[in-house]
């Protein structure tokens, strides 16, 4: 936008050459006329950024020690000045960042982000949301509270599933035979470099994003709209009115309803001897915890949920039709939109007790999720090739 | 001036000084209003990082009292030796002197080298602005933390002089007497301070809390 370079600007671009075009890249980067689903990314961009603050300024306060854990939080709370609010923004943080998340992935889905040429840009998120879910997992673990530790023991049980090395594989990564001192400074410094290893996941993703362009949702309908408009100051407005609003959404979390989401178990000292009545993982671990319940078998259960992130993975080479707009999809649509009802079932089903009930919801969604993806897809994105094949060249963007 | 209220007639500020301060138009308005508006409240998010910074608060008041005072016996200390206790995390050394070490203190020839041989500088209660700068000549207690940067200094006393207990800074050299008076010339520009204390009995010093200046505190000196 701004050509004509003022002296200091122009001192830094001699000194650093790549950073003017660096710059206007950025700000000329040409968006289709996307919607607003399309604001999540900056959104999860300023949550994680809140979460990195956030963790920093906790890990100066809290000793990833047994005997300590547990009341150096305790001390975060009540002692260290401010230390509340950082500790709300933190927890409170991780549940807007994987609403956002799981919503951003949605958008992906129903859109077709994820088909060529940006399969670079749905993997490396995928990848990302792996390391988001580990990260959320580890950092659970530090509060050293009830839901902490038998969140923890029976996760890593399930590695026990794994024939043959199991156990060997578990007392490894613990450091020990059971979980203890070790096992939690490990899961300390897990958490904490994996908010490094993210950032540089995040910067990857964007260059994948740049190296395509965003996707857009308009070439598949009746009347596709070709016009790019810069990102500065389009797209740049439009992602900080997005921003504004969930960051209020994000106030209203952690200042009116602080309890919403925790669980009271988890002020309770972690007790070796004594599990907990009901314990039911966070939400946003909770499909996954419902998938290793709703199959009969321990290592069956691991597969399936293992399966069910990694078929996400071959995603852009099961769907190869040239369309990517479900709306303009019929049938993917329908399958879509059975998906969406499948995962929030299986949210609903993590989060409450193993009831036959629920366990037949959980089996009926995972039905639903494979389905979806290894039926429904191939077979639409066929008989779509057939037409558009018969028919003109399908627009490829 | 007489006021004009053509819409098309711009202001005459503004047309004067017009090659200085462009007309704003309202989009720069509005993005100079939102930056500004979008700063502040970066501004205000910071707050509570930097507040968790400060010191953590103290579990309870009385664990604040206890960290704050504490009592030594100095029944075990023979006269002409010492021995350092940690208070409030600061090395604190209490020698018994001697009466050649009382008297040492006096020495005119000592006293010439002195920075603050009278102690005018307050790093002391009132009640040690005396010839052995403590309460009871027998009994000195000083923090030994260098005035200069910090360092704990040794035990050794001036060379040449008549012995009285002094300190020797071993990071720059800074040499204090036995009552922790620094020397002219030295690094340290100050004597090192006296804790607030008071005897609860012959043998038991109370240290944190003075009973004839009560409101001294290791806040109220001129450097720690």
């Amino acid at each position: 936008m701004n050509d004509n370079t003022t002296p200091s600007t122009g001192w830094l671009s001699t000194r650093l050459p790549f950073l003017r075009p660096l710059c206007q890249h950025m700000a000329r980067f040409p968006m289709p006329p996307v919607n607003l689903f399309w604001t999540l990314g900056a959104c999860l961009l300023v949550a994680f950024g809140l979460m990195f603050v956030s963790g920093l300024f906790l890990s100066l306060h809290y000793q990833p020690d047994l005997s300590q854990a547990f009341d150096s939080v305790e001390a975060i709370e009540r002692r260290v000045p401010s230390g509340w609010i950082i500790r709300s923004i933190h927890t409170g943080g991780v549940s807007m960042l994987f609403a956002a998340l799981y919503l951003h992935v949605g958008r992906g889905l129903w859109y077709g982000s994820y088909k060529a040429p940006r399969e670079l840009v749905w993997l490396s998120g995928l990848f990302m949301m792996l390391l988001f879910m580990t990260t959320a997992f580890a950092g659970y673990v530090l509060p050293w509270g009830q839901m902490s530790y038998w969140g923890a023991t029976v996760i890593t049980h399930a590695v026990e599933a794994i024939p043959g090395i199991g156990h060997g594989l578990l007392v490894y990564l613990l450091g020990e035979d059971t979980l203890g001192g070790i096992a939690l400074h490990r899961f300390f410094i897990l958490h904490f470099t994996l908010g490094f290893i993210i950032a540089t996941v995040i910067g990857l993703h964007v260059l994948c994003l740049h190296g395509t362009g965003s996707s857009n949702p308009t070439l598949d309908s009746p009347r596709p709209d070709h016009t790019t408009r810069p990102f500065a100051p389009f797209y740049v407005v439009k992602d900080c009115l997005a921003v504004c609003v969930f960051l209020a959404l994000f106030a209203v979390l952690i200042f009116f309803l602080p309890d919403l989401l925790g669980k009271l178990d988890n002020v309770i000292l972690a007790n070796p001897l004594k599990t907990p009545a009901d314990i039911t993982p966070e939400w946003y671990l909770a499909p996954w915890f419902a998938m290793l319940r709703a199959i009969p078998s321990r290592l069956g259960g691991l597969i399936a949920a293992a399966a069910s992130l990694l078929v996400l993975f071959v995603l852009p080479w099961l769907d190869r039709s040239p369309r990517h707009n479900a709306t303009y999809r019929p049938l993917v649509r329908a399958g879509m939109g059975l998906f969406f009802i499948a995962f929030i079932t299986l949210i609903l089903a993590g989060m409450h007790g193993a009831t036959p009930l629920w366990v037949w919801l959980s089996r009926g969604a995972m039905l639903v999720w494979f389905l979806v993806f290894l039926v429904l897809l191939p077979v639409t994105s066929y008989r779509e090739r057939q037409m558009t094949g018969s028919s003109t060249q399908g627009e490829t963007s | 001036m007489t006021q004009k209220h053509d819409a098309s007639f711009p202001h005459p500020s503004l047309d004067e000084e017009g090659s200085l301060l462009p007309h704003p138009t309202r989009r720069t308005v509005l993005t100079a209003g939102s930056v500004a508006l979008g700063g502040a409240g970066a501004c205000t998010l910071a707050v509570p990082f930097l507040d968790s910074l400060r010191r953590t608060q103290a579990s309870s008041a009385a664990s604040t009292r206890e960290q704050a005072v504490m009592d030594v016996s100095v029944q075990d200390l023979a006269p002409g030796a010492h021995k350092i206790v940690v208070w409030q995390g600061m090395p604190v050394a209490i020698q018994h002197r001697t009466p050649d070490m009382i008297h040492a203190l006096e020495d005119t020839a000592l006293l010439a080298q002195l920075a603050d041989p009278q102690s005018r500088i307050r790093q002391q209660p009132h009640e040690a602005e005396n010839a052995h700068r403590s309460l009871r000549p027998e009994y000195g207690v000083y923090i030994t933390i260098c005035t200069h940067l910090g360092c704990v200094p040794d035990y050794k006393d001036i060379a040449s002089l008549p012995a009285s207990g002094g300190f020797f800074c071993p990071c720059h050299g800074s040499q204090f007497d036995g009552a922790g008076r620094v020397l002219r010339n030295m690094p340290a520009p100050y004597n090192l301070p006296v804790p607030p204390l008071h005897f609860v009995d012959d043998h038991t010093i109370r240290l944190g809390e003075s009973l004839l200046s009560p409101h001294y505190s290791l806040n109220s000196i001129q450097q720690l």
